[in-house]
């Protein structure tokens, strides 16, 4: 048989780099190449933003650290924003590991919102504001968890595709925030602007002095909580199994269905506490720009940081800062705060590519050649 | 209702219909090749800014910008963009391997901030002020088929009544079709979608057609996001996110249509009928509904009517997975890496 | 070097991770004979192949293909070669035809016309006289239609250097039978077959020279004519191991089980057991004989609580005590929690029996986690199993919280095993129990179960060797197709009836 390969002077060449897959990598070496894909990552930020404004890398930084940090107020502006980022990241942490795609934390939280505005707006000055604040927080988690079940549902007893379906449902809450913007809008704007500002119904009260104070607190407390409840309580270890295979689940006798019910009540239970918190301590309003895409950022917060919730505090912390840098330079430069989505995005692709180099390795043909002499 | 307001309901459709339509055809090849690309938005995204970047360099400071080579220009520039968009997916999930949910969203997020964000700068940058606007591209877009247009009467209305790109985009579909039914490469392609490791041992390089079909999905992708920009809101630009809820109505579609290019033209324009559907409710229908919903302002009902496409999704979707047929589901491999030596 | 010369390899290694696959191997193969390619499971045969097919790519070695030194990048390379190779696991896609499948990779026209591939398909298939419909689709094809189409496959795009991958595992023997013949035709034409297998009984049957491997480095080749199962095993295993299972007879038995009409439709709403009765007895190991994908899984899965039992199927469970009841229709948690002690080691051992991610201390929690009220997981009574099971059985891991998954296969049997035997059951069943492993861990499987026998444990085996089979279990139920085609004592019947009742339904008569 004749073909291209008779002649030795035509043979294919050894490919130049070959892949192999990791066995095992010691944590500190995985820790290195996420610190330098990072730091990578911030590079190429640096040069977006060199390219389009005349600072040099230094000064971008030095810009950036001072929007995010320079005042008092800048910091629990960058602390509020990571508090709501994790709070959505912390509830979605639960649905993720047990593999239920939840791409709707954008509903759930608009909803949680929606339910808290409708309390300050026809209960307010009527009730105590301690009673009127734990109705809020409640009923906030109570229709989002509804809200996520449905989904949950059809998942588990026809297994209908829940990534479409929970995003389908964000624009459905959308709708449903718009409408009611419509009917509580007095003056024909479309906005329902403050809520209560005058006698701050509904209004969660500031801590030390602090505005945001109380949301980052229940976000720390609900981030620690979260930990161990993943780690070490038994609906966890349902989350784990069920999440890593539904035939050990069954094997094991864990109800896969009960599990993706009750799994999504408390994951969109707490994106809607998250909705709670914005409404309530944050802006005191409601538009249909209270999730601001935070429900999709955080798929990536908790998928990154591997549903551990220390390592998810870490990356919003990367992302918050990044994104009140970039809109100071915004600010100062008169742009708008679209260059936040740019860098958000630059950094993602550099943390999600760390992960490449934890699993494998690359060999390169040099190194082969001289593993044969020896 | 009035014949006019048909004609006009139908005619919004048919726009709106052009937009999903190329971002599910796009979507439908990636995800023959086995790749889950929930960056559709993003690249949509890109090909939008790239197409009105492309012509606001051309036309910005030429006095008389020719309609066609603006148009020909801002196509080069929508195509290189959104192409730069499925390549760096193809990068991520194919060579890097990646998680393919997440780097998609992520694409999503990145090709918002910078379209939104040049959209909205690019006339500050290059040192104008005001709105920016590409006014002979988007005539060249949105001209008509002379005659055909005008002369037949109410078929002139219903059927030739739209920009060379809603044409283009029937055509695309129907090659697409062809392509993954009636040639080699599309079997090889649908064989990587299914089973790549088969595809494989079968000589098939799953890298080059995942990364072709992703490229030139995500081109296909971009020509939405430029009919977007350059027809439907006339060589504008808005930031109120409106390209990115089409791009996950392109997304959903694809289920809709099984995976199948032909089966996206109709069910596109469907989908538009349902988008628009809010406009032409009739008052009478609203008062009535208005006041079931405790006393509401007919007027807010439009807010309601606007969840119908995304309540139709979801129902066909749950229609879809209570009776399941083996040809109409997403390629086996949909969503996962693949390694050679996986073992 | 002779003309005849087909493949040569020199020095081939390849390493995944710590584990060296294959360590510098050279041989040869020739057209116009079958050469066998004899090793026990992760002796590294299949992985030399792969490596000649293109799947992997070596570390170390070269390779030489009608005398020209070559680089086999890919599967494409290979083809280009005349190389192709008929997996254990089907290379075919499920919801394409035949004729699609075939024409899968092959260069030529932009478009193709199926019409004038399916009249080729059929030219082929007369010619050696495959029986194959190219426009059925591969989801509907039984498994030897599988293998049939996968030959047809590289035979369609002219290979002339086979290569089959224990093509006899999944087929009856007269599948194998007639496989054996077109095989031989194939030999007659010219081309190169290699053949991998562990089945010394075939490469006896067929092969003309056979090459050995054991744990990754050759061994010998021997011309057939001279070879017997004596030097085979030997060169195979490497030591003489004693064949002989411990086998005492039943002390005491009681009826534990109580199986009747018992019918399950599997998850593609196919009948995979149909009205199948017969009672499990304490102090006594039931051996379940049939081709693969009888109905042994479902089985096994409707007594634990895993499967929907059709109307009129009865599971009735004796306790030592006496007391009965039914187990059909009720819950794995249910049985559990009915303080029945129902063991069961599945065939698929990280995907059900055990969590990969987790280690042996998690894993000891997976059927005992929800003890207790506390809404938090118990550690240390899991940690006290792990570290005795790690003990007795001597699991070589890191670390008792090193993911299961990184273990070899034998230690991660031995964790399953061990912790099905730890929760002190009164019925333990295993399927495959032994699959991937080498003999001398086999036999530490094989001990374990009749311990257990020993200590009164009802014990069903479901097992592939029928050597094996005959030698440790005390009955054997033997299925086809989903049905029961007999109930036999191990100790007088032949291995051949067995063989027989495994492919034929056997009439009432003759099996009662």
């Amino acid at each position: 048989m004749r073909n291209k390969y008779d002649k030795p002077h035509d043979r294919v060449k050894e490919p130049l780099i070959h892949l192999v897959r990791r066995v095992d990598i010691p944590a500190s070496k995985a820790w290195t190449i996420r610190i330098v894909c990072v730091l990578l990552g911030m590079l190429v930020c640096a040069l977006f933003i060199m390219s389009i404004t005349s600072l040099n890398p230094v000064s971008v930084y030095a810009s950036m650290f001072s929007g995010a940090f320079g005042t008092g107020r800048r910091i629990w502006q960058t602390l509020k924003d990571m508090a709501i980022l994790l709070c959505i990241g912390i509830g979605l942490a639960p649905a993720f590991k047990l593999r239920f795609w939840n791409v709707g934390a954008e509903g759930q939280v608009l909803i949680g919102g929606l339910v808290s505005a409708a309390w300050m707006i026809t209960m307010g000055n009527k009730i105590p504001n301690v009673l009127l604040l734990l109705l809020m927080a409640l009923s906030a988690m109570l229709a989002s968890a509804v809200w996520g079940l449905i989904p949950a549902y059809f998942k588990s007893k026809y297994r209908t595709n829940e990534t479409l379906f929970t995003l389908m449902m964000n624009y459905v809450a959308l709708m449903l925030v718009e409408f009611f913007v419509d009917v509580w809008d007095k003056k024909q704007s479309h906005s329902v602007g403050i809520i209560n500002g005058d006698t701050q119904a509904g209004w969660m009260p500031s801590l030390f002095g602090q505005q945001f104070a109380p949301a980052v607190l229940i976000v720390a407390a609900l981030t620690i909580g979260m930990y161990f409840y993943l780690k070490n309580s038994k609906q966890g270890f349902e989350i784990t199994v069920a999440g890593e295979s539904e035939n050990t689940a069954r094997y094991a006798g864990i109800s896969v269905p009960k599990v993706i019910m009750r799994t999504m009540a408390i994951s969109a239970a707490i994106c809607g506490l998250a909705g709670f918190l914005e409404v309530s301590c944050v802006s005191h309003t409601i538009s249909s720009l209270t999730a601001g895409g935070r429900g999709f950022t955080a798929i990536i917060v908790a998928w990154l940081g591997k549903f551990n919730p220390f390592a998810m505090t870490l990356i919003t912390g990367i992302l918050s800062f990044l994104s009140r840098g970039a809109n100071q330079i915004a600010s100062d430069f008169n742009f708008n705060t679209y260059a936040s989505s740019i860098l958000t995005g630059i950094i993602l692709f550099f943390i999600l590519a760390s992960e490449f180099f934890i699993n494998y390795e690359l060999v390169f043909r040099s190194r082969r050649g001289k593993e044969k002499a020896e | 209702m009035t014949l006019t307001s048909i004609l006009a309901w139908l005619n919004a459709a048919v726009t709106f219909g052009t937009i999903i339509m190329l971002g599910s055809v796009g979507e439908i090849l990636t995800e023959k090749s086995g790749n889950l690309n929930l960056g559709v938005p993003g690249i949509m995204y890109l090909g939008a800014i790239g197409a009105l970047a492309g012509a606001f360099f051309y036309e910005n400071g030429n006095p008389a910008p020719s309609p066609v080579i603006s148009l020909i220009i801002s196509l080069a520039c929508a195509l290189l963009a959104s192409g730069f968009g499925g390549l760096l997916y193809c990068f991520m999930t194919v060579t890097l391997r990646t998680n393919q949910n997440v780097t998609g969203l992520t694409l999503t997020i990145f090709g918002s901030g910078v379209a939104n964000f040049f959209g909205g700068s690019l006339v500050k940058l290059s040192g104008g002020v005001g709105q920016i606007s590409v006014a002979a591209a988007s005539s060249a877009y949105r001209a008509q088929i002379p005659v055909l247009s005008t002369k037949l009467g109410i078929f002139s209305t219903i059927f030739f009544n739209y920009g060379f790109l809603t044409y283009a985009a029937i055509l695309i579909a129907l090659g697409a079709g062809f392509f993954l039914n009636r040639t080699r490469a599309g079997l090889n392609l649908r064989a990587v979608g299914e089973n790549p490791a088969t595809a494989d041992a079968a000589g098939i390089n799953v890298t080059k057609y995942k990364y072709l079909a992703t490229t030139i999905g995500a081109m296909i992708e971009g020509l939405g996001g430029v009919y977007y920009v350059m027809d439907y809101i006339k060589g504008t630009w808005d930031t109120g996110g409106g390209i990115e809820a089409l791009g996950w109505l392109a997304v959903a579609l694809v289920i809709f249509t099984s995976w199948k290019p032909v089966s996206a033209i109709w069910g596109s324009f469907v989908f538009g009928i349902c988008y628009w559907v809010y406009l032409y409710i009739p008052n009478n229908i609203s008062a009535v509904l208005a006041k079931i919903c405790g006393n509401a302002n007919p007027s807010h009902m439009q807010n309601l009517y606007r969840m119908i496409p995304y309540l139709v999704t979801i129902i066909i979707l749950i229609l879809v997975s209570k009776r399941k047929r083996r040809e109409n589901q997403n390629p086996a491999s949909l969503g996962i890496s693949y390694f050679r030596e996986e073992r | 070097m002779d003309d005849r010369s087909a493949v040569r390899m020199e020095n081939v290694t390849k390493r995944f991770g710590s584990v060296v696959a294959n360590d510098h191997v050279s041989m040869n193969i020739n057209y116009g004979e079958i050469l066998s390619i004899l090793g026990e499971n992760g002796s590294g045969k299949t992985t030399l192949m792969n490596m000649l097919a293109g799947i992997y790519y070596p570390d170390e070695g070269y390779f030489y293909v009608n005398g020209s030194e070559v680089t086999i990048k890919s599967p494409h390379d290979a083809f280009e070669l005349g190389i192709g190779m008929i997996h254990q696991h089907f290379k075919l896609i499920d919801v394409f035809t035949a004729a699609e499948n075939i024409i899968l990779g092959i260069e030529g026209s932009r478009t193709y016309d199926l019409k004038e591939v399916n009249r080729r398909v059929r030219e082929i298939a007369d010619q050696y006289g495959f029986d194959i419909d190219p426009e059925q689709k591969v989801y509907e094809m039984s498994v030897a239609q599988k293998q049939t189409l996968e030959i047809v496959k590289i035979l369609y795009r002219g290979a002339n250097i086979l290569i089959l991958d224990e093509p006899t595992a999944v087929l009856t023997p007269q599948e194998t039978e007639k496989l054996f013949k077109i095989l031989r035709a194939m030999r007659s034409d010219g081309k190169a077959i290699v053949l991998i297998t562990h089945k010394l009984n075939e490469v006896l049957e067929l092969s003309d020279r056979v090459t050995i491997l054991r744990k990754g480095q050759y061994i010998t080749t021997i011309p057939t004519p001279v070879a017997t199962e004596q030097i085979l095993t030997e060169a195979m295993v490497g030591e003489k191991v004693t064949l002989d299972i411990d086998r005492p007879l039943p002390v005491n038995p009681q009826k534990r089980l109580e199986i009747r009409n018992l019918t399950v439709y599997n998850e593609e709403r196919v009948k995979a057991l149909e009205d199948v009765s017969f009672d499990v007895y304490s102090g006594e190991i039931l051996g379940i004989a049939g081709i693969s994908g009888c109905g042994q899984k479902e089985l096994l899965e409707a007594i634990a609580g895993l499967q929907h039992i059709e109307e009129g199927g009865k599971v009735i469970y004796t306790d030592p005590e006496g007391n009965e009841k039914d187990l059909a229709g009720i819950s794995v948690r249910e049985i559990r929690n009915l303080g029945i002690h129902l063991s069961f080691v599945p065939e698929d051992r990280l995907g059900m029996g055990l969590v990969a991610s987790m280690g042996m201390t998690e894993n000891m929690m997976l059927k005992e986690y929800d003890r207790g009220r506390s809404p938090f997981l118990d550690r240390t009574s899991s940690l006290k199993i792990a570290d005795e099971i790690q003990k007795e059985l001597d699991v070589i891991t890191p670390s008792l919280d090193t993911p299961v998954r990184k273990l070899s296969g034998g230690n991660v049997q031995k964790v399953l095993v061990g912790r099905e035997i730890a929760a002190e059951p009164t019925i333990l069943m295993t399927a495959y129990a032994v699959r991937g492993l080498d003999i001398s861990k086999s036999y530490t499987i094989y001990n374990l179960l009749t311990e257990q026998k020993k200590k009164g444990v009802a014990v069903i085996y479901v097992g592939e060797d029928l050597d094996v089979l005959l030698a440790l279990a005390d009955r054997i139920l033997v299925l086809c197709g989903g049905r029961q085609n007999g109930i036999l004592d191990a100790r007088s019947v032949t291995k051949e009836e067995v063989g027989r009742r495994m492919t034929n339904i056997v009439s009432e008569e003759a099996a009662a």
